[in-house]
């Protein structure tokens, strides 16, 4: 068989979203690769520069569906950081707290699309059985399951509700005993060790230089995480590892975001013991003023699926000059074409699965 | 056989001879069916020309009432084949609600009729065909496959007296025809003119290659342990001896794995697989025509399972007690639970990877399947040395 | 540049470094915690960038983005460096009638998508950039959308 072109996508069950994957197959090796995207691109960046600042917070939400936390977090950094405001204690840890939720069900997410990539559906049942339990936590926070508007310029919008801490506390008791059980169906099965391990391997310094980042770069050996190295909301006084892993290749990576989940769900305990240690009279809002005064910003923050950056240009008006956003996947995806290549064609769903595809932050 | 009335025909007083000369129930179905529709016909007509000929030919006559009966029979066997491919999904499909933690089929008495109400649905669904396709290949490939997968699903004996016929080359035929659907893949993969497609009929062609043969050389050391390849025969030998699934556990294994492969079940589901290659080689067929590809699928389980029941799992027969009084009940029990270990099977894994696939089928079950006629060459020595 | 590499720089550090080797075209705008700010003459960022990457060890380029100041364009560059966190932000100031300014896509091959959406979105011209195309809209388009010349629908 001579080589072929063959376009997978925009709607093609490996895909999570629409992008396109045109691979040059010679039988099943592939032989090269070009991703496509633009397909979701909506201008996101441009429609922020005719809003006011408080507006922009349900629209971060709305830039990935299960990462929306940490969207909206990274949005009310940047504005924060230029207007110089400090938050209250109490809004540093409700944000962590809300963070590392949805950092679990995200990956959760994440392992259910591995699940179904890999032909195994009771995983995908299993994990978004599980999730249903973080999502439930979502909805008691902050009244939504997915877009959770919950971050403000300034704090976030309540503190928690009485007995969220037991019902936190209780989820997360309960994932850590239940995980195990879905982690010794792919861990003990030689099926799917022999479909991750040695397959899509990424050395250390292609992936800093591919400029992947998150559990992605870190399963390649990377080890930095910007909670620990470039600290936000009083990650560095809590007790946590990084996890990193130097195999480099899908099962590593497979093995981060499952270390990373169980590490959540530390540093959600460890909050939930701060926030008990803080008067609950505590404001959890600062007063945020309407302007912003002029000057360039830009603030990051450890998302699910890597490093989310956003750089403000404020004009000295209540609506932003320009907001950059830089998303994660963005620059995944630029990388899949590296990934891909010299694999077999049923390798694809495997490596870019381990990416965690999501292409509303990607087109933006 | 005139009968001077219904109460006679009613207390069925003595088994039918069929063509075959042995008893068969689905013959004796048929021709009991046949005499009541038959005559029935004769009286009516009776009725209204009293005393004449046809009337008499359409009661009496036992050369035309056979011939009747066998096609009546045909529908018979392929009802219950039919039924019991309909159960196999139903029992799929909630064993794998159960361990995925879900609902499972819903519509009917325990979610019986779910599978009768999908079937209607692709009834219903648009019927495309892609205009650049190889119309004769595209056809005639799902025919062949659909064809061929029907009729050893009905020529699986579910007793020793229900079977459609009991000939000597028994098992030999059955694997014959079952070896022809990967071809046949390979043909509708080519004729779509989709990539996708061309790919799944390129894998399921590696893959047949690579598990026809374990299968066969096992299937060789069942028959020469039992000396024939009539399925009856295998059977009534497991029963004088032991279930051969205690000397030829190595054989048991190997066809096992196979035969998921065979009928392209979850982890070997790769000239399918939907992750990367939407659906395989089915892409391009829609509607009811992937309904029958799905059936077929199903009834080529039945046909896995029901061959490793005969040839390892005594068959119809239990042990000390033979046949007993409803070995077709028996048969199916054990088909049943064979495909319990097919579902669980593809609940626990994922799919494998092709070169996997063949490393796997060349490497390990090859040489594996040679132990194993080895050791059927070695008990047959002893044995002809001890006795 | 055949200097050692710097595995883990202080912001002091880094900041003495590129004083010495590029002070006649950068100015030093603010530092912070982790943070230093640049602005650079855009002869000079591609011989900057490559002098971060191979000397001061910075791995990854977060992002490359466009500013439209209406009189001139801006392009901003994030670098980061994984040993310490520290974030470096150069802005180069690129004129409206000649938008352009050197790749830096084949220093780090993760600036490549970047600086493909900020030549589609802002019409600046990256200079030896191996594939300068249109990525999220549509290839015939030829306007740049995220100028504030191009306005939206009701701003007109």
């Amino acid at each position: 068989m001579s080589d072929m072109w063959i376009t997978m996508g925009p709607q093609h069950p490996f895909s999570h979203g629409l992008w396109t994957l045109k691979i040059r197959a010679d039988g099943e090796i592939v032989q090269e690769a070009e991703p496509v995207i633009g397909y979701l691109h909506r201008g996101w960046e441009k429609e922020c520069e005719n809003r006011t600042y408080p507006m922009i917070i349900p629209m971060a939400d709305r830039l990935c569906y299960s990462a929306s936390m940490t969207w909206s977090h990274v949005y009310c950094k940047v504005v924060e950081e230029a207007m110089g405001i400090e938050l209250t204690d109490r809004a540093k840890y409700l944000r962590v707290v809300a963070d590392e939720i949805c950092r679990i069900q995200s990956h959760l997410m994440w392992l259910a699309a591995m699940g179904t990539d890999l032909g195994n559906l009771t995983v995908f049942l299993w994990s978004l059985r599980e999730r249903e339990f973080f999502l439930d936590l979502n909805v008691k926070l902050c009244g939504q399951r997915l877009t959770t508007n919950y971050p403000r310029i300034g704090g976030v919008r309540n503190d928690m509700p009485y007995y969220f801490e037991r019902d936190c506390l209780r989820a997360v008791d309960r994932f850590e005993k239940m995980i195990w059980e879905l982690v010794a169906m792919m861990d003990e099965s030689a099926i799917f060790l022999s479909r991750m391990q040695g397959v899509g391997i990424v050395s250390r310094k292609d992936a800093a230089n591919f400029g992947l980042t998150g559990p992605t770069m870190r399963g390649c050996g990377v080890d930095f995480d910007v909670r620990r190295d470039d600290p936000y909301c009083n990650y560095d006084q809590l007790e946590w590892d990084v996890a990193v892993c130097n195999d480099g290749d899908a099962y590593g990576r497979y093995k981060v975001r499952i270390e990373e989940m169980f590490q959540s769900c530390d540093i959600i305990r460890q909050a939930m013991a701060k926030l008990d240690a803080i008067p609950k009279t505590e404001p959890t809002r600062v007063k945020a003023p309407r302007r912003v005064p002029e000057g360039t910003h830009f603030a990051r923050v450890e998302d699910p699926r890597g490093e989310s950056l956003m750089y403000l240009v404020s004009d000295g008006t209540d609506k932003p000059y320009r907001l950059k956003v830089r998303s994660p996947i963005f620059v995944n995806v630029s990388a899949s074409k590296h990934l891909v290549k010299g694999v077999r064609i049923a390798d694809i769903p495997a490596i870019m699965g381990t990416l965690d595809m999501c292409l509303g932050e990607t087109d933006r | 056989m005139p009968y001077s009335s219904i109460r006679e025909w009613v207390t069925w007083s003595e088994p039918i001879n069929s063509p075959y000369g042995v008893f068969n129930i689905p013959y004796e179905l048929a021709y009991r069916v046949w005499e009541l529709i038959g005559g029935t016909l004769a009286w009516l007509i009776n009725l209204i020309f009293p005393g004449n000929s046809l009337s008499e030919y359409l009661a009496f006559d036992q050369t035309f009432a056979s011939y009747i009966a066998i096609a009546i029979m045909v529908i018979v066997i392929f009802a219950v084949a039919f039924v019991i491919n309909l159960t196999m999904i139903w029992q799929e499909r909630k064993v794998l609600g159960r361990m995925m933690d879900r609902r499972a089929t819903r519509i009917g008495p325990l979610g019986y009729l779910q599978c009768l109400a999908d079937g209607l649905k692709t009834f219903l669904k648009e019927n495309i065909m892609p205009e650049k396709a190889d119309k004769k290949g595209y056809m005639w490939a799902l025919v062949v496959l659909i064809g061929t997968s029907v009729l050893i699903a009905c020529m699986i004996p579910l007793s020793s007296r229900w079977f459609v016929v009991d000939y000597n080359t028994g098992l030999l035929l059955i694997f014959g025809l079952f070896a022809i659907a990967p071809f046949m893949i390979l043909v509708a993969g080519w004729s779509q003119n989709n990539k996708y497609s061309l790919i799944g009929g390129m894998r399921a062609a590696a893959q047949m290659v690579a598990y026809e043969v374990p299968m066969l050389l096992v299937l060789a050391s069942v028959v020469l342990l039992a000396g024939s390849f009539n399925i009856n025969d295998i059977v009534y030998a497991q029963m004088e001896t032991t279930w051969y699934i205690l000397p030829l556990f190595l054989g048991f294994i190997v066809f096992l794995i196979s035969a998921i492969a065979e009928s392209e079940r979850i982890p070997f589901d790769l000239p399918e697989a939907e992750a990367e290659l939407v659906e395989g080689w089915q892409t391009e067929y829609s509607g009811m025509k992937w309904g029958l590809i799905m059936l077929a699928d199903y009834f080529r389980g039945y046909v896995a399972c029901a061959l490793i029941v005969i040839m390892f799992l005594g068959g119809w027969t239990l042990p000390f007690i033979g046949d007993g009084p409803i070995p077709e009940l028996v048969f199916l029990l054990k088909v049943f639970m064979v495909f319990f270990i097919f579902a669980w099977v593809r609940a626990a894994h994922c799919r494998i990877r092709t070169d996997q696939i063949l490393h796997f089928g060349w490497k390990v079950l090859l040489p594996l399947s040679v132990v194993n006629l080895v050791i059927v060459l070695a008990i047959m020595l002893a044995g002809g040395i001890l006795w | 540049m055949t200097e050692k590499m710097i595995e883990a720089p202080t912001v002091e550090e880094i900041a003495a470094a590129v004083d010495r080797e590029f002070s006649y075209m950068t100015v030093k705008k603010k530092t912070g915690v982790r943070r230093i700010h640049y602005s650079c003459d855009r002869k000079a960022i591609h011989d900057l960038c490559k002098y971060l990457h191979d000397v001061l060890n910075f791995e990854q380029a977060s992002s490359v983005c466009g500013v439209d100041w209406k009189d001139h364009m801006q392009v901003v560059y994030h670098l980061s460096n994984y040993e310490t966190g520290i974030m470096v932000e150069i802005t180069v100031d690129v004129p409206n009638d000649d938008p352009h300014i050197d790749s830096v896509a084949l220093i780090w091959e993760g600036a490549d998508w970047h600086e493909r959406e900020t030549y589609e979105l802002f019409g600046i011209i990256f200079d030896g950039h191996p594939k300068l195309e249109r990525l999220l809209t549509p290839q015939n388009y030829e306007f740049f959308p995220f100028r504030k010349s191009y306005k939206l629908r009701g701003q007109e």
